[in-house]
């Protein structure tokens, strides 16, 4: 690995860019998905890629990890001209990525996945040196501050370790240029910090590190300098210190765009969700809660705790063992089914696994939860079907060509605001968000606040999930947090701050 | 969305159940042409009835797995459903000299044993392919104990005319075929039911967590499955006038053959019945045509092969092309 001078500055380093991407562009059909972008990285800097959805960022990356071929633009690597043409290129090159979906095979070890495709031949020809393997791998991680058992298949490792391997993957193959692609999106606070040490000390071996993201905050907690993309083009390179979030969120969205502020009302309605001593096979246990009609009703806690988990048991999409979810006072017993046709609508953290049916049009999955109540006596009417579909379309303003197109190809917060649309075809009167504003752009954030906002005004009831600390505050009427997977506390709206939510979730750390 | 153009198709999501349909009916089309000009006999009207009643039987066999796979299940039972069934059916015949009674159990045998494959497949939690290989053997165990190498033969005349005969100049079957697309394809396309199929099929989770019992609705498709096994095995009976132990057997991979080149995707939520009608067009229009130019028979497995992956390559081909116009 070639040791670069120590720059705490990126600035002060005299050599040539660690990488420099020349008038990159690159048109898909009816998309210019990249015009004349240039990025230049130095060794040790930590550039930070921002942008919305759609702006160009991952179609950048794909470009430098020879993914995607660009119509026309130049590679240097070190001052020296390169061609990047296979992701085999790249590679050689040293460009690792570290992509949101993590590639570790689940029931391979920590070894086994960090040398994949590269084990170190044994002396009898055939068999692999798993020694060693094991101890080149033990060394990686310390490298890295990781304290773990190689032989730990990948399956069994949290997400924040599994992110871990991934780096260590990636420093196995002399990786000089790391990419990494939203790598705080699941991790919680305390894991982000360890994570930032670990890029600090990356930045200290001279790695040149391009980093994506969707937090505004830790742009300017971690980044040397930034770049911001906007329609595939870039919009500005500047230094954290020069600017600021409205600055930068302007840049993205060309226009201004106000914080959320919540227009908060003091008349609560009716209960609609009573939870009691829930326990569930999943692990929630002892779980007590309730929401009002017309409030949205917070629930925080560290990654691990529990959030996602109570979602689904409330819902019913995980067993319940014990205790009781009522729902307007009726008894739910039936699973997802039941529960649905009780009006309750579940948007999951995973919209691409539990959300949507990619491969179907907008249209079918904005009707797939409300086919029962829409067609009462189960003749499906493609006329009623169009109108309902383009009714939500434009309530909900999707961006799509038609409704026929397949949700795939849509941005993940219009596909968002079609998960959140099936239930409005069906009808639903209490709604719980799991990570509502995961991996989708500022001003979709905005429209997600804003409709949720709009629900609870006409009477409905939100729980909302978030391991945004500021989302909850900002939007939540009181707030429930968890540790190890039960209930530790409620917040009312006076003591809804995000230190009050910490000091519950973190407690004896 | 104010001038909404066809508004019924813009959601029918025909494109996306349904690939390439226009180069299947174009390949039926040169089939047609290309043995119109090479043989004598292909255009004559006795052996194109003959091939819409060899089309219609094979339909009938795979009308059913195309439901089953359009949620990304399997059912590898049907020939042997489809043996069993003829069996059962053959006996009560026999036995009672009720074509009515042995009809009515060939259907209920069919019918129970799609109802143990759903079992298996929802509430044991098998995988499909597991669940209906293992019914596959045991549903052929129980038969060749049955018939222990016996044959049974020689039917009323009325019955046989269920697969053999003609009513108004065209084969039974063919009106079977008819009967079973148009109640399939109302089931298919304008019920919620239908809609919740290829949901499943599509993300099976997401389907479950919107609200759609998963489970009584895959039992649903297993359960006609094996009813339509159930029926083609009465119709093989009528057509054949005789029924023993193995006669399901050669049934399954052309019935699968049929789907597959009809367009029905393995992995689910893609494919139409008249997708496989069309296949089954496909598979009989060859199979005749090598008949009728008196190629060896040695070569017909060969050539289904072929088609078998060309439908593949064609739907890998166009379908990114078909969805990013949609």
């Amino acid at each position: 690995m070639v040791q670069g001078q120590i720059h705490e500055s990126p600035t002060a380093g005299d050599g040539a860019p660690r990488v420099e991407m020349r008038g990159i562009s690159k048109r898909f059909p009816g998309v210019r998905a990249l015009d004349d972008v240039s990025l230049t990285v130095h060794a040790g800097e930590v550039h930070m890629l921002v942008g919305q959805n759609g702006a160009g960022k991952s179609t950048l990356i794909k470009v430098l990890c020879g993914a995607v071929h660009p119509d026309s633009g130049e590679f240097r690597i070190d001052g020296r001209p390169v061609r990047i043409e296979s992701t085999a290129d790249a590679r050689r090159l040293g460009v690792a990525v570290i992509f949101q979906e993590f590639s570790l095979v689940p029931h391979l070890d920590i070894a086994q996945n960090i040398f994949l495709g590269r084990e170190f031949p044994g002396r009898v020809p055939g068999v692999i040196d798993r020694r060693r393997m094991h101890a080149e791998a033990g060394a990686l991680l310390d490298a890295l501050g990781m304290d773990l058992d190689t032989r730990l298949p990948a399956a069994e490792l949290g997400v924040a370790q599994q992110q871990l391997v991934e780096i260590a993957k990636a420093l196995s193959q002399n990786a000089r240029i790391l990419v990494m692609d939203e790598p705080t999106a699941a991790l919680s606070e305390h894991e982000i910090d360890r994570l930032f040490e670990r890029i600090r000390k990356l930045k200290r071996d001279g790695i040149a590190i391009i980093y994506i993201s969707h937090r505004l905050r830790e742009v300017f907690t971690i980044g040397d300098r930034i770049t911001v993309l906007r329609d595939g083009r870039r919009a500005a390179t500047l230094e954290p210190a020069r600017t600021d979030m409205a600055a930068l969120v302007r840049l993205m969205v060309g226009r201004e765009v106000r914080t959320h502020r919540r227009r908060f009302r003091d008349s609560a309605g009716d209960v609609v969700l009573d939870v009691r001593n829930l326990e569930a096979e999943n692990g929630v246990h002892g779980v007590g809660l309730h929401v009002r009609a017309g409030e949205i009703v917070g629930v925080a806690g560290l990654v691990g705790s529990g959030r996602t988990e109570l979602a689904r048991a409330v819902f019913g999409a995980d067993r319940v063992l014990d205790g009781e979810v009522r729902l307007a006072g009726q008894r739910l017993r039936g699973g997802p089914a039941e529960a649905v046709a009780r009006g309750m609508g579940l948007v999951p953290e995973d919209r691409k696994e539990s959300g949507l049916a990619m491969t179907r049009s907008v249209g079918d999955n904005l009707l797939v939860a409300g086919l029962p109540r829409i067609f009462p006596n189960r003749w499906y009417r493609f006329g009623t079907a169009a109108r309902i579909v383009a009714g939500l379309i434009a309530r909900l303003q999707v961006a799509t060509p038609s409704p026929r197109r397949l949700t795939k190809f849509l941005s993940g917060g219009n596909q968002q605001k079609v998960v959140v649309g099936k239930w409005l075809g069906a009808g639903v009167r209490f709604y719980v968000f799991d990570e509502p504003t995961r991996g989708i752009d500022v001003a979709a954030k905005a429209e997600m606040f804003g409709l949720m906002e709009t629900l609870v005004d006409d009477g409905a009831a939100v729980l909302m999930i978030s391991s945004e600390l500021s989302e909850v505050v900002a939007l939540c009427d009181r707030a429930y947090v968890m540790r190890d997977r039960t209930i530790v506390g409620e917040l009312g709206r006076r003591d809804l701050t995000e230190e009050n939510i910490l000091k519950l979730a973190m407690h004896h750390e | 969305m104010s001038a909404a153009p066809p508004a019924g198709a813009a959601l029918a999501g025909w494109p996306l159940r349904m690939p390439s349909i226009g180069y299947r009916l174009l390949g039926v089309a040169a089939l047609c042409l290309a043995l119109a000009l090479a043989t004598d006999a292909f255009l004559t009207l006795p052996n194109l009835l003959n091939v819409l009643r060899q089309a219609s039987l094979t339909f009938l066999i795979a009308s059913g797995l195309t439901l089953v796979i359009v949620t990304a299940g399997l059912d590898l039972s049907i020939g042997a459903n489809l043996g069993l069934s003829a069996c059962f059916a053959a006996a009560v015949i026999q036995a009672s000299g009720s074509v009515l009674l042995g009809a009515a159990v060939g259907l209920v045998s069919g019918l129970v044993i799609g109802v143990a494959n759903g079992v298996m497949v929802t509430w044991l939690k098998l995988p499909p392919f597991i669940a209906t290989y293992g019914m596959l053997w045991m549903v052929y165990g129980v038969n060749y104990w049955y018939m222990a190498g016996t044959t049974i033969y020689d039917f009323p005349q009325g019955f046989r005319n269920l697969g053999s005969g003609d009513a108004l100049g065209v084969p039974v079957p063919v009106y079977l075929t008819a009967a079973a697309m148009l109640v399939g394809g109302l089931f298919t396309r304008y019920t919620t039911w239908g809609h919740d199929i290829y949901a499943i099929g599509a993300n099976r989770e997401a389907a479950r967590l919107s609200g759609i019992p998963v489970r009584s609705r895959l039992m649903l498709v297993y359960t006609l499955s094996g009813a339509m096994a159930g029926l083609s095995g009465i119709v093989y009976l009528a057509r054949l006038n005789s029924a023993e132990a193995g006669m399901g057997d050669p049934l399954l991979l052309p019935a699968i053959a049929a789907v597959l080149i009809g367009g029905t995707s393995l992995f689910g939520g893609i494919g139409t019945l008249s997708g496989t009608f069309v296949g089954a067009l496909i598979l009989t229009l060859t199979l005749n045509g090598m008949n009728l130019l008196t190629i060896d028979t040695n070569w017909q497995p060969l050539v289904m092969g072929v088609i078998v992956l060309l439908a593949a390559w064609l739907d890998a081909s166009t379908r990114r092309r078909a969805e990013a116009r949609a």
